[in-house]
This record gives structure tokens, C-alpha cells and sequence, in this order.
């Protein structure tokens, strides 16, 4: 063994003070993610290694599980249901990969306190970090789907605009934000209300037909809710900017030709400016910076009631 | 003087629900949230932890010995109060309990590492040592979840005291493995001791307290009842013990019994040794009981309670001593509780209990593992 090196041993005066008290300020909160954050970092690994560990395809199913689902989808919106979309397998994986992100966050971290509740009994550590773990690990199942998402362009001989992909990084900014902030109101209301775990297993469903995945923004809601003047209505879902800005990105086309009879155009995604996309996602951005403040500040009075309520 | 730990007029409310109202049915149908009542688990404790100071917590089951470590590790908030820690701080709360359990014991040194605050790096440098300590050698890249629970808490332990914290937090966690750990874990938070660390210790022998602190905190019912040398504060603690008379619920008349005393005064008896006691009985009515006596280790494991068939005294209405004689404690060194029953000798009803009606510390030397010391002789023919 070696020994303790004498230079280890911080003078009193020197150390940190750290204060365990009822109430913690949004900074400080903030400060003490930040110091955990390589806990975040093993958190997310342990996340993605443990869900795998057993099986023989391991991290390869967080590729195969999406490819199966799109193709489903595919099946029943696509070829039974005939949308009409062309090029419907890119159209759907635009949507798809910016939704899998959202349920693969939402689900797990609305159980996640509950489930870790050993530790949480037993370890103090910022209890953000394990809602803010699933937010790591499903971005770790995005960048793997994105890799599936090219492999499909490439067979399908498609390529995103090139000159909009900066656009990708700033979208997902704002899903993160907005979905990580949801998460981590969820898994602290989930230990004290048990049903939230159900409600939010329903919801999703409603959520996904709420957000333009299976079908076209421009072709089946936008002509219904525009005279109404009640576009905005649809925007509440904080999923359908990033949805809407993914099948500009990677869709690329905006008209298309039809291949039902009478119609000779069709439009499949909104005919918007760079601009316009870009006020959007910054819009998501800050909405989602208030329910991020909102959230933390819910989060830290819940807290401190975890262990004895788990 | 600057002080490692603060704790600052620390209060908790615990809030007990008869009914568990977490379904959205229950709060639904019942807005008012259902019958519950508060408990105050602490109320204004504050005491300090000077730097390389080794101070004990005292304190009988549901004392809040629990809730006031929990609250300094900070996985409980306090309702009112704050404690104010100078310095990193290691926990041994429960060992290995930031373990994933489908991961290597490698894996799991980084992430419990992590979870008491340290960085890749310095956890990185600490592993071989860690590895060494925990005695694992090539298990150390296995799944835990194979690990035997030995295995587990020695990995648990080895992680927890090789974080090199400025101040250390037990709880009662220094009997796990075998001797030879044991002693180990004891060398080593003596060297943590020696090297100016603030350790928090909290145990239910009064012993083990007495050998490694300087001074104690005796808690009851949340509230701090004495603060000082740990003579002083052991000597508290036992009169707490000993004022815990309990009734029991019977319909029929009742008996109490009240603090055991001895003859000498003292409680100590060394292994092997004869125990005497007196115990004041105050009784309802006259008649036939059997004395049950129960004896359990430090550790709270019922390790003796006489048959019912033994003990038959009768009672007679009012105040009457009551001579308890063991013949023999074998146990080991260590602080171990007696607990006295009446049973009405016809229907077998208690009509009397008092837990833990005396603390007796086992003295001597013994270097036998287990419970009790075995009259053990092996020759060849």
C-alpha cells in the first residue's frame, strides 16, 4: 500500500464548504451537476453496457431494434395504407430517429429514481444525474441510428442538403433541452406518484400520431388548421419543430412529384426559409431554457423527500 | 476553530402515511390526502466534527442515529437547519451500494468512485491499491453479481476508505468480512485517524465507540442528550438504555419492570464470567410468571432466549426485586443487551417486557471468530 502523500491533506481553511441544507439555489444546483459530471459520464456507459450485456447482438440491437420498427411502419403507413409519399422509408426515418430519441429519454427517466432507489437511498449525489443519464445514453442510441440513417440513404441513393446540416446540432439542442427537462419532472413526480409511469406509456402513443412522423405536415394538417388560424396549436408539441426541421434536412424535398393521378406536385414538407427553421429551433431553445429553470426548481423541493419516500 | 462538520439546529419531519396515498386513484378519491401524521425524527440537533477528530454517535433503535448521518451525507434534506461540511466527504453507509451489479468490479470502481466525487483520474490512480486491499485479484474484471457477499463488501470497503476523504462517515459497517478484514478495515481507519481525517463513526456497541473516539454524541428521540468525552457520553447513553421500560398490551393485569441494576454498579463481566441483576417489578396483582430472558449481540442477532419452562416466580401486588443470575457468558468480548419478559405462567401472556432491560460489555481477550468462545482441545490418541 502506498502511503498518503502529506501534500493531500488541504489545510481546513483551505477546503470547500458545501452546505446541506432545505434549499438549494438554481446555481448551485446547476454547480453541483457540473461538478458530477464524470459520474454522468460512467452513469451513461454503465447505462448502455448493462441494457445490452446479455444479449448476443449486444449494442448492434440499438441499431437493429429502429430499422425493424421503420420498416412496420413502413408496411402499414406506406404500402397498406398508401400515403402517397414517395420516397417514404427517408421521409419516415427523419421523423423516426428524432422520436426514438424522445422515447428512449421520456420512458426511462420518468421511472429511473425509482428504480435506482438503492442508490438513492444509500449515496448522495445530485439525483438530477440519473434523469440526466438516460438524456446521455439516448443520445449515445441517436448517433447510433444515425449511422443506420446513412446506410439507408446510401441505399437509397438519397443525400441530405449538405448546406443545411447545421442546422441538425441546433435542433437537437432544443429536443434535448425541452425532453431532458421533461424527464427529470417526470422521475421526480414518479416517486410520489406511481401512476405517472402508466400515464406516460399512453401518452407516448397519443404523442407520436401528434407529431408529423407517418404522415406530411404540409399535406394533412396544415390545410385543415391554417384557415383557422390555429397552426400555432399544432407547435405546442415541442417534438414537431425538430421533426418538421430532420425531414427538411434529410427529406430535402419540399415538392415532389405525384404519383397519385391528378396531382401533378405535391408538397410533403413546408415551403420555409433557412430562416425560418432556424427562428423555430431557437424558439424550442428558449421555451425549453424556461421549463429547464422551472423543472430544476420543481426538482430540488422534490428531492430532498426522495429517500424517505422510495 | 474552523470545524469539518457543522450540524446547525438540524430538524426532521418525517410524514407517515397510515394509508399510502401514491396512486392517482387514492389522491383522486381522497383529496385530502388521507390520514397522516408527522414524526419528528431530529429536532435541532447540532454538534460539531473538529478536523482529526473521531467522534461517535450513540443511540438506541428509531434515536435518528440514522437520519442525522443521512442528512450529513446529504441523502436526506433537513426540514430546517443546515450542516456545513469543510472538505470532501466519504460515506460508508452501506457498502457497495452504488453498485451496478451487471458490471465488472473494475467498472463499478469507477463508477461508485465517481459517485463519491472523485475524478477518472485520481480513481485511476488509486486502483491497484483498491484492487490489493479488496483481495479480489482476477475476480476484479467478473460481473459483481457473482461475487459472493463477502467479495462484495470488501471491494465496498476497499473503494470507500481508498477515496482518501478529508472526512469519513460509518455506519455501523466495521463488522463485515472475516477477522482478519476486520482487522484490516480497523488498521486502516486508525492510519485515516493518524493522518488528521474527521471520521464519524456511528455504532450500537459501546465499545467499539470507546476504543476509537474521543468524544460521543448521545442521541434520543432525535434530540442531543449529552455531547462530551466518551466516558461521559457512554455513561448517558446507558441510563437512556436503561429508562426504556416498555409496556405491553394485555387485557389482563399488568407488571412492570424497571431498570435493572447490579449490586456493584457495574455492567462489565468478563468472558465467561457470572452476571447478576436486580430488577424492580411493580405489579398489578398477585399470582405465578415465568422470567424470560433474552440476550442479543452487538449486532442485534437474538443469540439466546431462555424457555418458558424456566424462571417461575410469583408476583405479589406491588413493589418487589426481582434476582436475575446468568451462570455463565461465554460470548465474546463485546457489548451485548438483555431483555426480560413476564409471562403469566398459566396462559402464557406477556404481562411484561422491557428490551434491552440491561447492556452488558463482555470483556477479555479472544481471538475466536463467531459468537461465543468454544471449549475446544484437539490430541492425538
Amino acid at each position: 500500500m502506498s502511503e498518503v502523500t502529506p501534500s493531500s491533506r488541504r489545510p481546513i481553511e483551505d477546503r470547500p464548504v458545501r452546505v446541506v441544507s432545505a434549499r438549494l439555489g438554481f446555481l448551485q444546483q446547476i454547480r453541483s451537476i457540473w461538478r458530477s459530471r464524470e459520474l454522468l459520464n460512467y452513469m451513461v456507459v454503465s447505462d448502455v453496457k448493462v441494457k445490452y450485456k446479455e444479449s448476443a447482438l449486444g449494442i448492434v440491437w440499438s441499431m437493429v431494434a429502429p430499422a425493424l420498427t421503420l420498416v412496420i411502419y413502413y408496411l402499414v403507413f406506406g404500402a397498406l395504407l398508401k400515403n402517397g409519399i414517395p420516397h417514404f422509408v427517408i421521409f419516415l426515418f427523419s421523423g423516426l430517429i428524432v422520436w426514438n430519441f424522445v422515447t428512449n429519454v421520456v420512458i426511462p427517466s420518468t421511472s429511473v429514481v425509482v428504480d435506482r432507489q438503492a442508490i438513492v437511498k444509500k449515496v448522495a449525489f445530485p439525483r438530477e444525474i440519473l434523469a440526466l443519464s438516460t438524456v446521455g445514453a439516448g443520445l449515445v442510441y441517436f448517433v447510433m441510428q444515425l449511422v443506420v440513417f446513412a446506410i439507408f440513404m446510401a441505399i437509397f441513393r438519397t443525400a441530405p442538403q449538405w448546406s443545411l446540416l447545421w442546422l441538425v446540432p441546433v435542433a437537437l439542442l432544443g429536443l434535448v433541452i425541452i425532453i431532458g427537462s421533461i424527464g427529470l419532472l417526470l422521475s421526480a413526480l414518479n416517486v410520489f406518484l406511481r401512476d405517472i409511469k402508466h400515464l406516460v406509456e399512453v401518452f407516448m402513443q397519443l404523442w407520436f400520431y401528434l407529431t408529423p412522423i407517418v404522415y406530411s405536415y404540409s399535406r394533412q394538417v396544415e390545410p385543415s388548421l391554417v384557415h383557422h388560424g390555429l397552426s400555432w396549436l399544432y407547435f405546442l408539441n415541442p417534438v414537431a419543430p425538430a421533426v418538421l426541421t430532420f425531414q427538411r434536412i434529410f427529406y430535402v424535398h419540399e415538392y415532389v412529384q405525384a404519383t397519385t393521378p391528378g396531382h401533378a406536385v405535391l408538397q410533403v414538407i413546408p415551403h420555409w426559409s433557412t430562416m425560418h427553421y432556424l427562428e423555430m429551433n431557437l424558439a424550442v431553445i428558449g421555451v425549453g431554457l424556461v421549463i429547464f429553470a422551472v423543472t430544476m426548481k420543481i426538482f430540488g423541493r422534490l428531492q430532498g423527500n426522495f429517500a424517505q419516500e422510495l | 476553530m474552523l470545524n469539518a462538520i457543522e450540524v446547525d439546529e438540524v430538524s426532521k419531519t418525517f410524514r407517515i402515511h397510515h394509508e399510502r396515498h401514491s396512486s392517482l386513484k387514492e389522491r383522486l378519491l381522497r383529496p385530502g390526502g388521507g390520514s397522516h401524521s408527522d414524526f419528528e425524527a431530529l429536532r435541532a440537533v447540532s454538534f460539531n466534527v473538529g478536523p482529526a477528530e473521531t467522534v461517535g454517535i450513540l443511540g438506541r433503535n428509531g434515536s435518528g442515529k440514522s437520519t442525522i448521518l443521512k442528512t450529513i451525507c446529504g441523502v436526506l434534506q433537513p426540514s430546517s437547519g443546515e450542516v456545513r461540511l469543510r472538505g470532501t466527504l466519504a460515506a460508508l453507509l452501506e457498502l457497495g451500494a452504488g453498485f451496478q451489479p451487471e458490471l465488472s468490479g473494475r467498472d463499478n470502481i469507477y463508477l461508485s468512485g465517481s459517485m463519491l466525487g472523485l475524478s477518472k483520474r485520481t480513481i485511476r490512480g488509486l486502483f491497484d491499491e483498491i484492487v490489493e486491499f479488496s483481495e479480489l485479484g482476477d475476480f476484479i474484471d467478473t460481473p459483481v453479481k457473482f461475487y459472493s457477499s463477502g467479495m462484495y463488501v470488501r471491494l465496498g470497503f476497499a473503494v470507500a476508505v481508498n477515496v482518501d476523504p478529508d472526512i469519513l462517515v460509518v455506519d455501523e459497517v466495521l463488522a463485515v468480512g472475516d477477522e482478519k478484514f476486520q482487522a484490516k478495515c480497523m488498521a486502516r481507519i486508525s492510519r485515516l485517524q493518524n493522518d488528521g481525517r474527521s471520521i464519524l463513526l456511528v455504532s450500537h456497541s459501546a465499545a467499539q465507540v470507546q476504543t476509537l473516539c474521543s468524544r460521543a454524541v448521545v442521541l434520543d428521540h432525535g434530540s442531543v442528550i449529552a455531547d462530551g468525552a466518551v466516558g461521559t457520553s457512554i455513561d448517558a447513553f446507558r441510563s437512556v438504555l436503561h429508562a426504556d421500560t416498555r409496556e405491553v398490551d394485555s387485557a389482563g393485569p399488568r407488571a412492570r419492570v424497571e431498570a435493572v441494576t447490579t449490586e456493584s454498579g457495574r455492567f462489565d463481566v468478563v468472558m465467561g464470567g457470572a452476571w447478576r441483576g436486580i430488577a424492580r417489578v411493580h405489579s398489578e396483582f398477585a399470582g405465578d410468571v415465568r422470567v424470560v430472558a433474552a440476550i442479543r449481540s452487538p449486532r442485534n442477532e437474538l443469540l439466546s432466549a431462555t424457555p418458558i419452562s424456566q424462571g417461575l416466580v410469583s408476583l405479589r401486588p406491588g413493589v418487589q426485586d426481582l434476582s436475575l443470575q446468568i451462570a455463565r457468558l461465554p460470548f465474546l468480548p463485546g457489548t451485548y443487551t438483555l431483555s426480560i419478559s413476564l409471562r403469566d405462567a398459566d396462559s402464557g401472556d406477556s404481562v411484561a417486557h422491557v428490551e434491552q432491560a440491561a447492556i452488558i460489555e463482555i470483556t477479555g481477550e479472544s481471538s475466536s471468530d463467531g459468537v461465543f468462545e468454544l471449549d475446544f482441545d484437539a490430541k492425538i490418541l
